[in-house]
């Protein structure tokens, strides 16, 4: 432990931001004023070490408050927890949010993703560009916000009162920083044929109105059933994984229970990123207790007593109105010891991102909770091995886990009726870009695509992006397609987040594909060498094209990258790498206007 | 070390002077080991301890006695393991009975409750490994100080058995090994009694030579010698004592005052220079031969290139120099040198080069070609009845180091070694390091600013032996009263111009640790 300490103080209001984390320093050695009993006994080692979980609350707490993380920040952080200032450096700037080179401030988060770019971003950063001057605002572009159902988006950071979503947004108001907490958006669906939205547009905040509305029937039904009870009837259910890798759950539950030892974790994946996609956050924002209630049985079918939910950095009203769902659930006796009376342990907390996609990718989002640089890890070994913390570990989506409940609550053949023979239930659907509704939209699996772009009511369709950035674009031929996994598959596309981005037939293509190959290089956590390298020369191949300079013949680039796409495909170690190109080869296979070739 | 329940690091800095030791302390510190420090200073070593006891300099025996004491007076002892396998418990428990926690304090200055809480979780391990090296060796009473730790494994069984032992660290990859071969005044090779005329007659018949009947000198009789005038000529094999020994202006007046010297080195070391004849030896990539570890285990070194000029093996310019003094010998091959050596010694009779090579090294005692080797030296100790003698306990009593603080001498200096750098330099002096930190005091911040001096300026060190100049860093893990100096750099702040050769008349060892010092600011040249 090569701990020298930057010579740079914490200001007052930097100390006591990170003392509300961690607490007041018990002595010299971990950050403290030095005593003479100091130079005698020092106490920590690993008690102090095992708390480096908590490094991203820490830096959380000093950007929250001051809105930058200085280096005498950085240095106390360090000596609070004995961890290296360069090791803690490299955490701070893996993660977009912690502003480790501003004086702190106000800053405003523009998204210009692929939705919010076709939607007035690009107008709204120029204008910023050329306001920026003049009054000082700091702004900076943002990767996807998960507001694509009303783009163009923003978020706001105000030192002392943390952050804030706005969305549409323009000029005026962006400069205004109106902070103000969104609703989370329209179900434009009947709510009484839906399940997984119906509570959608109820009050969030009332755990009795939760209650009245089925709240905590699955958790009753739960506890008759038994945590083998629970785990048949998500097998029976046939409910498969909602975040992308479509695994099924029945078997992730029964392998967290099966695993040896005594500590085990379940976790909730609420690091919605995918460009295009904010169904998590709906569900997050607008039924809370529902999550609350999901992992609670998680925890009892695997033996999981403690859980996490992982909330995206961006995502600041779901992660309030979680942490509230889940005070009133500990004030209602239905998160603690001995819950509700039936004799098992289960505590839940609730960790922000910061600005990371790759954070959504399982083992980096442990490494993340970990206090880590949110880089993947090698699988196998597979979390419900090795997971968080290296013990047992359940990991699944929002979408899955609402999912899981409704298996519970309705049963497993009930659910299985839903869908089909291999995509069961129904299905959330982000539908957003070139149509009139753009929203959440729930229908069961083997909906056709076209009769979901219905609903939304599309009406000129060139191109359909599904699965977001890391996804593939269909064109109309595919409006036949039913969305199930296995039909998706069979088509070569994927059903991916459940992002649908749909583009008219006078779409340029091009500064979408510049867009999502900046994405990759952006967020390639740099760890392996395929999608380090192979994301930035892609962006370079396509960015020669874009201007007609290609280097050699623009077969000769077609075939670099094609080649880059398979050595990403090959040998990256994680989706992020794996999927860097699926989307651009994509669009070059179906000549989408202003494709590169 | 990997899978252990506790590590006791005592008077040891093993992150920088043992790293690739320390990198299974920290193996069994992921395993959940707990890990003690005991030291001075806190360390970098000590960082990574869960409780780090920072002891008076030369305080040891105090801080052991106590934990022993509380250790019995709670029941903690291995009362079993005491009855069958030790003698001398209770003469043991009579000693330690006045290092009450209170009295280990006010000696050590160690709050009682963290001795308390040592004595009670050592006393309660599963395993423990108890690990020492010079914080413990170098010192007036160096040998009580081991005893007094030894007491401490007895007293809780934590000896010869996987996962507990007690672990002294060799300062090099091959110390073991020349004390093996018997590189020491009493013994011969495989730590036989030179004075037993039994292992000498076993010797001279294969030697075909007369071997001296009683002990030879250690390196602290030998200064005595040379002062007397008895000890005229040395011959030197690998050493530097010009800058390695304490007192260093006295070492000089002995080595300048010898009738005739001669030095065999890889390098001409400040030593060498002082020397009549230099013999160049050959380095360990350019050598054939063996090395043993701390954990006794016997590995072949295979010479990579040969070496450089003029520079010969030691075995060839041993028997060159035989051959000039008139003996009829070969030269033998490092194989037949080590074959006649394992022919004499029983812990290493099974040990043949092929062995060795099959086995990945082997572990001493191997009396003959069909023993595994051993893995616990002390195993034994848990045969019912044991199998040789009980392990004795060894009461020993606290004392104060030699050079003892006044008003004239007010703060303590110890010495001690940094990660980049090797003993007195003569190896890595040669290459620079991005971590080096050149010949510099350590102080406390507290006592910087009670000096009135800030990093960087010049002091002058003065001991009751003499004097030097260097520049102060201020160092965190020291407290007041505290200061570290490294000994690498004898050519521009030679430390033992202040260290006491006051020595423990049992192992010949100097007390390098415990330096009486006053620090003066050196006023700025006008």
């Amino acid at each position: 432990m090569d701990i020298r300490n930057l010579l740079y103080r914490p200001s007052d209001e930097e100390r006591s931001a990170v003392d509300s984390v961690l607490g007041p320093a018990s002595s010299g050695w971990t950050g403290g004023g030095f005593s003479n009993l100091d130079g005698r006994v020092a106490f920590g080692g690993r008690a102090v070490r095992e708390q480096r979980h908590l490094l991203l609350p820490a830096l959380h707490a000093v950007q929250d408050a001051v809105g930058a993380v200085s280096r005498g920040a950085l240095g106390y952080i360090s000596d609070r927890l004995t961890v290296p200032p360069a090791e803690a450096y490299g955490v701070a700037t893996f993660y977009a949010l912690f502003d480790t080179d501003q004086p702190g401030g106000t800053t405003i988060h523009i998204c210009d993703d692929i939705v919010c770019a076709r939607q007035g971003a690009e107008e709204l950063c120029d204008a910023l560009d050329v306001a920026s001057g003049s009054n000082g605002i700091r702004w900076e572009r943002s990767p996807c916000l998960g507001q694509c159902d009303r783009a163009p988006a923003a978020m706001f950071h105000k030192p002392g009162e943390g952050y804030a979503n706005a969305a549409p947004v323009d000029v005026d108001s962006v400069r205004r920083v109106e902070f103000e907490e969104l609703e989370p958006g329209v179900v434009h669906q009947d709510r009484e044929h839906l399940e997984l939205l119906r509570r959608i547009g109820n009050d969030p905040s009332s755990l009795h109105a939760y209650r009245s509305s089925g709240g905590y029937e699955a958790f009753r039904r739960a506890l008759e059933l038994g945590p083998e009870g629970v785990i048949e009837e998500l097998e029976k259910s046939g409910l498969k994984g909602r975040g992308g890798a479509a695994f099924p759950i029945g078997i992730k539950w029964k392998g967290v229970r099966d695993a040896p030892g005594p500590t085990k974790y379940v976790v909730a994946n609420g690091d919605e990123s995918e460009p295009g996609t904010f169904k998590d956050r709906l569900l997050m924002e607008g039924d809370p207790y529902a999550l609350v209630e999901a992992m609670t049985i998680y925890g009892y079918a695997t033996g999981a007593t403690k859980g996490y939910v992982y909330v995206r950095g961006e995502y600041p009203t779901a992660e309030r109105r979680i942490n509230h769902a889940i005070d009133e659930a500990i004030g209602a006796g239905l998160l603690g010891a001995d819950l509700a009376g039936a004799g098992f342990d289960f505590e839940l907390e609730v960790r922000r991102g910061a600005g990371a996609y790759i954070c959504g990718e399982e083992t980096a989002l442990f490494a993340s909770i970990e206090g880590e640089r949110g880089e993947p890890r090698q699988k196998p070994p597979f979390p419900t091995q090795h997971g968080l913390f290296g013990k047992p570990t359940g990991v699944n989506n929002i979408e899955t886990l609402l999912a899981a409940l409704l298996v519970i609550g309705d049963g497993g053949e009930a659910f299985a009726h839903t869908g089909t023979e291999q995509s069961t239930g129904p299905k959330l659907f982000c539908v957003s870009g070139s149509v009139a509704r753009p929203g959440v939209y729930e229908v069961p699996f083997g909906t056709t695509l076209g009769a979901l772009l219905d609903l939304a009511g599309a009406e000129d369709i060139g191109a359909v992006l599904l699965g977001g950035a890391a996804g593939k674009f269909v064109d109309t031929e595919a409006m036949g397609m039913p969305l199930t996994f296995e039909d998706t598959r069979e088509a070569g596309a994927t059903l991916g987040s459940g992002a649908v981005i749909v583009f008219d037939s006078v779409t340029d293509f091009a500064p979408v594909l510049r867009r999502i190959a900046q994405f990759f290089r952006d967020e390639s956590c740099g760890q392996c060498v395929p999608c380090r390298i192979g994301t930035v020369r892609q962006q370079e191949a396509l960015a020669r094209l874009e201007v007609g300079r290609p280097l050699g013949s623009i077969e000769a680039e077609r075939a670099r990258l094609d080649d880059l796409a398979l050595v990403m495909t090959d040998a990256s170690i994680c989706g992020l790498g794996q999927t860097a190109a699926s989307a651009i080869q994509s669009a070059i296979d179906l000549r989408l206007p202003g494709a590169p070739i | 070390m990997e899978e252990t329940d506790l590590i006791i690091l005592w008077g040891s800095n093993a992150r920088e002077a043992h790293p690739i030791f320390f990198h299974r302390v920290l193996k069994g510190i992921h395993n959940g080991a707990r890990m003690f420090a005991v030291d001075p200073r806190r360390t970098s070593s000590a960082q990574w301890a869960d409780v780090w006891l920072g002891i008076d300099v030369g305080s040891d025996i105090a801080l052991a006695n106590a934990v022993g004491r509380e250790i019995i007076a709670q029941g903690l002892h291995d009362a079993e393991f005491i009855a069958e396998a030790t003698e001398g418990f209770d003469e043991y428990a009579d000693t330690v009975d006045s290092y009450t926690l209170e009295r280990a304090e006010n000696i050590t200055g160690v709050p009682a409750d963290a001795i308390r809480q040592l004595a009670h979780e050592y006393g309660q391990a599963e395993t423990a490994q108890l690990c020492w090296t010079l914080g413990i060796t170098e010192h007036h009473n160096a040998t009580d100080n081991v005893l007094a730790l030894i007491n401490l494994a007895l007293l809780t069984g934590h000896v010869g058995r996987y996962g507990s032992g007690l672990v002294p660290i060799r300062g090099q990859n091959n110390v073991q090994g020349g004390g093996d071969m018997g590189a020491l005044p009493n013994k011969l090779p495989g730590f036989q009694d030179v004075e037993d005329d039994t292992v000498r007659a076993r010797f001279e018949a294969v030697w075909g030579a007369e071997i001296p009947g009683t002990a030879g000198k250690h390196i602290s009789l030998m200064h005595e010698a040379m002062d007397e005038g008895i000890l005229r000529a040395l011959f030197i094999l690998g050493e530097n004592p010009l800058q390695s020994e304490a007192d260093s202006k006295e070492m000089a007046r002995r080595l300048n005052g010898l009738d005739f010297m001669v030095v065999q080195d890889l390098f001409l070391t400040a030593t060498a220079e002082l020397a009549d004849v230099v013999l160049p030896a050959a380095g360990w990539a350019e050598s054939e031969g063996t090395f043993t570890s701390s954990e006794r285990r016997v590995q072949r070194v295979r010479r990579a290139i040969p070496p450089p000029g003029d520079a010969r093996g030691d075995i060839e310019l041993l028997s060159m120099l035989a051959r000039a003094f008139g003996h009829d010998w070969p030269t033998p091959t490092a194989e037949e040198a080590w074959d006649e050596m394992r022919g004499l010694s029983p812990l290493h009779g099974g040990m043949s080069y092929q062995r060795l090579d099959n086995m990945e090294g082997i572990r001493w005692p191997c009396p003959d070609e069909d023993h595994p080797g051993s893995l616990f030296l002390h195993g034994r100790l848990w045969d019912r009845p044991v199998t040789g003698d009980r392990a004795p306990f060894h009461g020993v009593e606290y004392a104060a180091p030699v050079d003892t603080l006044t008003e004239e001498f007010p703060m303590r200096l110890t010495t001690g070694r940094r990660l980049d750098s090797y003993n007195t330099g003569v190896q890595s002096g040669r290459y620079s390091s991005p971590r080096r930190i050149h010949g510099v005091l350590d102080l406390s911040p507290e006592d910087g600013v009670s000096l009135g001096v800030s990093e960087g300026d010049r002091v002058k060190v003065s001991s009751r032996r003499g004097s030097l100049e260097a520049p102060v860093r201020f160092d965190r893990s020291l407290r007041p009263g505290l200061a570290f100096m490294a000994v690498h750099f004898p050519d521009d702040t030679d430390v033992n111009a202040l260290t006491i050769d006051a020595w423990d008349p049992k192992s010949g060892t100097a007390e390098f640790k415990a330096t009486a010092v006053r620090v003066e600011p050196v006023a700025a040249l006008v």
